[in-house]
């Protein structure tokens, strides 16, 4: 299954038995993706923790 | 290109750009360099001034007084020199790529106004092609002779070219440009300034206005308007590397997603270019560390929907894409090899 992820556009390939409230990652912008539901495949972004990344 | 390889001529071989020439064409299958000019240094071997060259090339410097002819000659001399004598070398290779800063713009009266001098050999000007092949590809491919290109153009250029291409930047406002720059950028002559004592950890601001490679820019993107680049330069503890932060302001309320479409329309198909904008890591933004002894420039932005304010972001290895990288990319382009050959380097870490 394919679908896009919600920050960048990107094509997100998903797997056919992929389960609500798993975790996908966006290989362009890296953005951590949570399927919300299955039917239909809906993606929204996870909660990040914030953090300051080291700078 | 036919099975011949092609026999290459390096004038000024011994600068840093001249050993990164050396470095990338030893690896390069379709061509032998069979001549390295130094005048300082003829009769060395080259491993002797480019220590990193030992058993990767048995050359050893010649002066340009032997200079035989060649298919490609990339003449890698302080500025000035290449105009002076561009007939000699024209006729001694079909094809000829020049670092300097002698042949990159078109206009005689532009060069003057940029470098303060006139031209020697201006009606060379339009015979060259500004040797950036992701904006003059097209024009290379039939091209035999390509200029350099400005490291710190480049990271500009890079750095704005897909929002100017995709008409978001329109040149309305001034384009503010803040580079921070490592200290090959000055060459292999040894200054006062760049004295380790006094070179060593600084945060210097050395040229804040009037640079001159904002007329490669806008040259650049004349046909997108007049665009008032402003570029200020700050050398900092690098020694390979351009970082580019260009501060302007956007139209409130642009998707986040709109901003991905413009810069994947113009990267998607450019093998030397990579959109780095992350969400997660360490390196969420172009970094020039990454990037040394590559041919890549990475480039990003950081966008705030509520007020427009924008930076785009550009980093690259200043010998590398901002100069011989780049001109061996023109060279595959013009000669017809496969634009990546000998250019895949993907650099080290950490």
């Amino acid at each position: 299954m394919q679908t896009e992820c919600v920050e960048c556009g990107a094509v997100i390939t998903v797997s056919e038995d992929v389960m609500q409230g798993e975790i996908l990652a966006c290989s362009d912008c890296g953005a951590e993706l949570e399927v919300i539901e299955l039917e239909p495949l809906t993606l929204d972004l996870a909660p990040m923790e914030m953090e300051d990344w080291g700078e | 290109m036919t099975g011949r390889r092609l026999s290459v001529g390096i004038v000024g071989a011994s600068g840093y750009a001249g050993g990164e020439l050396l470095r990338l064409l030893s690896g390069h299958p379709g061509v032998e360099v069979t001549q390295a000019t130094s005048e300082q240094h003829a009769g060395k071997f080259v491993y002797h001034v480019h220590p990193h060259l030992r058993d990767q090339s048995s050359l050893r410097f010649v002066s340009r007084d032997a200079l035989a002819a060649c298919d490609v000659l990339f003449l890698a001399m302080p500025h000035g020199q290449s105009q002076a004598h561009i007939t000699h070398y024209a006729g001694l290779a079909d094809y000829v790529v020049d670092l300097s800063a002698d042949f990159r713009l078109r206009d005689p009266a532009f060069y003057a106004a940029a470098y303060q001098r006139d031209h020697l050999a201006p009606n060379w000007l339009p015979r060259f092609v500004y040797g950036l092949p992701e904006l003059s590809r097209d024009a290379l491919t039939s091209a035999h002779y390509a200029s350099g290109v400005g490291c710190n153009a480049t990271a500009t250029m890079l750095a704005l070219w897909a929002l100017v291409k995709s008409g978001t930047i329109v040149p309305d406002q001034p384009v503010i440009v803040d580079l921070k720059v490592g200290s090959s950028e000055a060459g292999n002559s040894p200054t006062a300034s760049s004295h380790h004592p006094a070179r060593s950890g600084v945060v210097r601001p050395f040229q804040l206005t009037g640079h001159r490679h904002e007329a490669e820019v806008q040259q650049a993107f004349e046909s997108y308007g007049a665009f008032d680049i402003r570029m200020a330069v700050t050398s900092v503890e690098m020694v390979r590397g351009v970082a580019a932060a260009i501060h302007l302001t956007l139209p409130v309320g642009l998707p986040e997603r709109s901003l991905w479409n413009h810069y994947r329309a113009a990267w998607d198909n450019e093998p030397f270019v990579r959109i780095v904008h992350a969400r997660q890591g360490i390196y969420r933004h172009p970094e020039p560390r990454l990037l040394a002894g590559t041919n890549y420039a990475d480039v990003g932005w950081e966008y705030d929907p509520d007020t427009g304010r924008t930076v785009l972001l550009c980093a690259l290895d200043n010998l590398g894409k901002g100069a011989a990288g780049s001109a061996v990319q023109c060279m595959n382009v013009m000669c017809g090899f496969e634009e990546t050959t000998a250019l895949t380097f993907g650099g080290i870490y950490p």
